[in-house]
């Protein structure tokens, strides 16, 4: 018998487990529409590769996992998707997520499953593959990808694999009801999973409430070197931390993984799935789920497809829905409310919750913290939870983080027992995202900041570049001065001024060829050449007709070519100029600057305003702008603009025109 | 109808703010009657008095400080506030003593700082020390016990404490101030010579004191405060009396056993120490805290000005409770050291 | 000289409290100097806080200028995006008074980001030479796009826009921004602070 060590702190709720265990699992049956949401586990959402209207048969891959935390998603029966679509899913929220819906077509029809087999004839990456091609997710509660919690690093040494049916919270018996029925399933899966990290022992353990599984998986157990501990009843016992604690005595490092003390643990949920998944390759399409609560007339677990809409299973149970003012998903100490009965089913639902308003009443209204400690007796993290209520509630999230704020497991034991009904809990978790919050804040302030730098070193860099260039063409300009000069005054031999003169040519459109200026320039030469040319080709032709000459065809098409270069140069001149005009008022380096200025005197000379003279400030503002679109928009109908450009223009006359509406009757408003 | 939207837990333990007061409330019944039992109805009437005034003193400063009074009144800690108090009065004190005790005790060390939970001393000893310095003389009379004089009865004590002036009142030294003043007899001679004295301590004060023990030890049993303060409290003393109890010289302090059940040790012990708003908070910090409240409470007793010192040593230790948090913070799970010092 | 000190004992001890005081002050002058510590530059620091929208709403092009300004003695409280969040933190880094947002320089609002609307885009590029963090995409007469995940919501591009195609929407709450807020205690009538004493009553 191993000893088991103990942890700090806990509570005894009443258990109320033994509602849901009259009756032996159930089998949901199949609903006529299944939502599977995407993001059913810890990690990034899974892709789906089925298109809408597809049609997919029971246990078909329907999401691959994205990256390597993210776990497979497989259509539980049979059907066509008809929907990839955001749905509200079980998150506190109520916020939709995107969701794969499918409609069942009752035919139930398995696609072809990889052969079975047996594990010991498979290798280690060959196991995990497996695993991680059902989709398995942790069935617990936390739904860490069970691949990747497997997938060790060589060379490390597991020394315990645990094997969690401890189910220390209230009413739910999902797990419990598991090990009765299938012990022999958990068995095999926690050999698959012993035989995939080699832990020195095994372990399965168990909370003392639940003398029959004990004795169904000791009985299943018998003769495989599996080790079922037995161990008190106490929440939060099957807490991942508090169970290692429990049964090895060692503490998970802050921050830390159970890996870092040797161990790995598993739901025993997800070992019989994992047993499923090697042994007959079927993969993850299924679970139990407690439904209980005083507001069901059968409470009892299912076997119930993903996706199966919560409502679906609490009619099987007779929900009495104006009993229930709430609805949660797991239990009542961890669990959390659902907006809506329909959400689905996911992997990780081991409970839903319909208590009766009795059972659960409604919290009263939070009393005075009188610093009575009871918290700090039952935090399973010897925390101080009430400094931490403190801190959190004065905003002085630097100081909870130093009182470790981040070990805190969100059990609920410190609520449960607070007298003065303080929703200690929300406290941590509003003051923990807030600190993610402020860390998120601070990584995007710094990279804005990076990205800031980098433009005005950018813009520095490019005004140096143009002043440098403005200062090699005053150069060559007054070289070329000074040689004529030199020229005109001296002895001139006439080849080496020629020389020259090229040389001056080809160093100025060096210089040029980069400015700003010249593209134009070159773009307008380009265009009087061209008309040039086509002047001097249709002279050609005339002439050529006049004489009846053979090569009248040829010089047609030559015309026809040179007209086509003329109309692209004119266009390209134009583009260049249409790109140009609006960067004319400012530089482009300043133009950051001169808003800034604008808006930085527009807001200076506002704050000194009364409330009138703001409005009608503004809509003269207004006014202003309006005038400026609606020439904009004359000028470039005139021209013969775009359709779309003229079209963007007006409604952007007709937005500002209902502007200055309103500024004119916010005018009038203020003026009465 | 909407389903509510709430943060877990969903389940709540049977333990309210008001329970745990009304607890405290019964377990000062045993102690009230001893007292009465042998000093008359003093305390009684003390307490009943004291109550009356902090419910409307209460009232009072939640309505001027905007705060809706039923539900913060609900919470039952004016009464406790008062009596406490009520106990740790005189019997048969003047009216106008107990106004100003709870005046003090709830309008300045409560409401001022906050109200229930925000107090940094114990209300019922900031009122208890107010009289005890400014009205020294009603403070230290203490009636006589059944079996050394005569005690009035229940009109009489009404008439104590409405009409101070028509009530000639009766009083006599306690037992450890006897034993303060005494230097010259053996404690022996002394317990022989003063009809103060009874079995183990004084008379009446010793049962009082097992009364209030009892009481304790049920609010153990209900689990409403932790072991920690209280043992260490008593601990403390009983040991500091141990080294300094010659045999019973005249200049002894008394032994282990009188200094455990004389004055309000055990009141002090199980329902002032207990106040856990003023204590510290943290298992070592409780310890911590109450061996030093024992160690000061005897120090005063026998080397300082005043017989007994419960008051005193709980208001020094409450300025230090935050100090003895700081130092005291628990290894949270999965860290290292402790988290002194943070 | 003793003589003299011995009968005028005032001036005895005024020679002595100045000679403590010359002695101390050489002393703490000199262990300034000797063991100065060396700290991050107050503009680095008083930046860091600073939430680097660059948005020009505090009256300087950017951050940093206003970080610099605020080092050379300049109000604290003209950051909006800040919020009275960062004014605390300014606070506290330059051990000045916690003060109210101006509210000359705008209003503390949700973080937002700038949208384009694709289709009425002209692309003129004004936004894109707008943009402090080159968080718009585009070209000459292409449409324009903002890089989301860049966009520090300033709303710098939406005046040079000519067609007024850029909104700036609030951010959407998703999955993975929302979160538990911290118990509202001025609604339950309880437990109430004193600024919320008209809504209980």
């Amino acid at each position: 018998m191993r000893k088991i060590h103990d942890f700090h702190g806990g509570i005894h709720p009443v258990e109320n487990k033994h509602q849901s265990l009259h009756t032996p699992i159930r089998d949901a049956g199949i609903p006529a529409e299944l939502t599977l949401p995407l993001s059913q586990h810890i990690g990034a959402p899974a892709t789906p590769l089925v298109a809408v209207g597809e049609r997919v048969l029971k246990g078909q891959l329907v999401a691959e996992a994205t990256g390597l935390v993210s776990a497979a998603l497989h259509a539980p029966t049979s059907g066509t998707v008809t929907a990839i679509e955001p749905r509200p899913i079980a998150h506190p929220s109520g916020l939709p997520a995107p969701c794969l819906v499918i409609a069942s077509d009752g035919e139930d029809a398995w696609c072809e499953l990889p052969p079975p087999c047996s594990f010991e004839t498979l290798e280690r990456p060959e196991l995990l593959a497996r695993i991680r091609a059902a989709g398995i997710a942790g069935m617990g509660g936390a739904g860490f990808p069970a691949a990747v919690k497997l997938g060790l690093k060589p060379g490390t040494q597991v020394e315990t694999l645990i094997i969690n049916g401890t189910e220390c919270e209230p009413y739910i018996t999902a797990d419990d009801i598991l090990m009765r029925e299938r012990a022999a399933q958990i068995v095999r899966g926690a050999q698959i999973l012993a035989h995939l990290v080699a832990p020195a022992e095994t372990v399965i353990g168990i909370e003392d409430n639940k003398p029959e599984a004990i004795a169904a998986m000791c009985a299943a157990a018998e003769g495989t070197g599996i080790e079922i501990a037995v161990f008190p009843t106490k929440y939060p016992s099957g807490g991942e931390k508090q169970l290692i604690e429990l049964l090895t005595g060692k503490q998970v490092p802050s921050g830390g993984l159970p890996m870092d003390v040797g161990v790995v643990c598993q739901n025993v949920g997800t070992a019989a799935a994992v047993a499923d998944a090697v042994e007959h390759g079927r993969p993850l399409i299924s679970r139990i789920t407690t439904v209980t609560g005083a507001a069901v007339d059968e409470p009892q677990n299912f076997e119930v497809l993903l996706g199966t809409p919560m409502s679906h299973l609490l009619a099987l149970a007779g929900y009495r829905a104006a009993d229930n003012p709430r609805l949660v998903m797991g239990g009542p100490m961890m669990g959390f409310t659902v907006p809506d009965p329909g959400v689905p089913i996911v992997k990780t639902t081991n409970c839903i919750l319909a208590p009766s308003a009795q059972e659960l009443p409604a919290p009263p209204p939070a009393q005075a913290c009188i610093r009575c400690g009871l918290c700090a007796e039952a935090c399973p993290a010897s925390l101080l939870p009430q400094q931490l209520y403190w801190f959190a509630r004065g905003r002085e999230f630097e100081k909870a983080e130093a009182h470790n704020l981040f070990d805190c497991i969100e059990c609920g034991a410190c609520s449960y027992v607070c007298p003065s009904n303080i929703p200690l809990v929300q406290y941590y978790r509003a003051a923990k995202a807030e600190v993610l919050q402020m860390r998120r804040d601070a990584q995007k302030a710094e990279h804005s900041r990076q990205r800031f730098e980098a433009r005005q070193e950018r813009l520095e860099r490019e005004e140096a570049e143009k002043e440098a260039r403005r200062a090699a063409r005053k150069q060559a300009a007054e070289e070329k001065a000074r040689r004529a000069a030199d020229a005109g005054s001296g002895e001139a031999d006439p080849v080496q001024a020629a020389i020259e003169r090229a040389q001056a040519r080809k160093a100025a459109q060096a210089a040029g060829a980069a400015s700003e200026e010249n593209p134009l320039q070159k773009l307008e030469k380009t265009v009087v050449t061209t008309r040039e040319r086509l002047e001097k080709a249709e002279a050609k032709l005339a002439q050529a007709r006049s004489e009846g000459a053979d090569h009248i065809a040829a010089l047609e098409t030559g015309v026809e070519k040179t007209r086509a270069k003329l109309a692209a140069a004119e266009q390209a001149l134009q583009d260049y100029q249409a790109q140009q005009t609006p960067a004319e008022p400012a530089p482009a380096g300043d133009a950051a600057q001169a808003a800034i200025q604008k808006a930085m005197a527009a807001r200076a000379a506002q704050a000194n305003k009364s409330p009138l003279e703001k409005a009608r400030d503004n809509l003269e503002k207004l006014e202003a702008r309006l005038a400026k679109s609606e020439a904009r928009l004359a000028e470039s109908r005139a021209a013969g603009e775009e359709e779309k450009i003229v079209e963007a223009l007006a409604s952007s006359v007709e937005r500002l025109q209902e502007k200055v509406a309103a500024a004119r009757a916010e005018l009038a408003a203020e003026e009465s | 109808m909407a389903l509510m939207r709430v943060t877990s837990p969903h389940a709540h333990g049977p333990l309210s703010t008001s329970a745990v007061m009304q607890q405290v409330l019964l377990a000062t019944v045993p102690g009230v009657l001893v007292l009465t039992a042998f000093f008359g109805f003093g305390t009684l009437v003390n307490i009943a008095f004291a109550a009356l005034l902090a419910v409307s003193f209460e009232a009072l400063a939640l309505k001027l400080r905007g705060r809706p009074p039923g539900f913060y009144l609900g919470d039952c800690s004016a009464l406790v506030t008062a009596v406490l108090l009520g106990i740790a009065l005189p019997p048969y004190s003047p009216w106008w003593l107990i106004a100003v005790g709870i005046a003090a005790a709830i309008l300045m060390a409560k409401h001022l700082y906050g109200g229930l939970g925000y107090n940094p001393f114990n209300p019922a000893m900031v009122g208890y020390v107010v009289l005890l310095i400014s009205f020294p003389v009603q403070m230290t009379s203490w009636a006589p016990p059944r079996g050394a004089g005569e005690v009035p009865g229940l009109l009489e004590a009404l008439r104590a404490c409405f009409t101070p002036g028509s009530f000639d009142a009766i009083t006599m030294a306690t037992p450890l101030d006897v034993l303060k003043q005494n230097d010259a007899l053996l404690v022996r001679d002394l317990w022989a010579q003063s009809p103060q004295f009874g079995r183990w301590a004084g008379l009446g004060w010793e049962w009082a004191n097992l009364a209030f023990l009892a009481g304790g030890l049920w609010l153990l049993y209900r689990r409403i405060f932790t072991w920690h303060a209280p043992v260490a409290m008593l601990a403390v003393i009983a040991l500091m009396a141990a080294l300094f109890y010659d045999g019973g010289s005249s200049a002894s302090g008394g032994s282990p056993l009188f200094h455990l059940l004389s004055g309000a040790t055990m009141f002090g012990a199980f329902f002032i120490v207990t106040d856990p708003v003023t204590s510290a908070v943290s298992v070592r910090g409780r310890l911590v805290y109450g061996a030093l409240v024992g160690l000061l409470v005897y120090l005063i007793r026998v080397f300082g000005n005043y017989p007994d010192a419960v008051a005193f040593a709980v208001l020094i230790m409450n300025f230090a409770a935050p100090f003895i948090d700081q130092y005291t913070q628990p290894r949270t799970y999965g860290h290292a050291g402790t988290g002194d010092g943070k | 000289m003793i003589e003299l000190l011995v009968q005028h004992p005032l001036l005895a001890a005024l020679l002595a409290l100045v000679g403590l005081g010359a002695v101390f002050g050489a002393l703490l002058g000199y262990a300034a100097v000797r063991f100065r510590t060396e700290g991050n530059p107050i503009v680095e620091q008083i930046n860091a806080i600073l939430p680097q929208t660059q948005c020009g709403q505090c009256g300087h092009p950017g951050c940093r200028p206003y970080a610099e300004a605020i080092a050379a003695g300049e109000d604290i409280n003209k950051c909006p995006p800040g919020g009275q969040a960062g004014i605390e933190a300014l606070a506290q880094l330059l051990d000045r008074e916690v003060v109210p947002l101006d509210d000359e320089h705008g209003e503390e609002k949700v973080p937002q980001v700038a949208f384009i609307r694709e289709d009425e885009c002209i692309g003129c590029t004004k936004c894109i030479q707008a943009c402090p963090v080159d968080a718009i995409l585009g070209a000459a007469k292409h449409m324009h796009t903002v890089i989301a995940s860049e966009c520090t919501g300033c709303d710098l591009c939406v005046e040079p826009c000519p067609v007024d195609c850029i909104d700036m929407i609030p951010q959407a709450q998703t999955l993975q921004t929302w979160h538990w807020e911290l118990p509202d205690t001025s609604n339950r009538g309880a437990d109430i602070i004193a600024t919320d004493a008209g809504e209980a009553a």
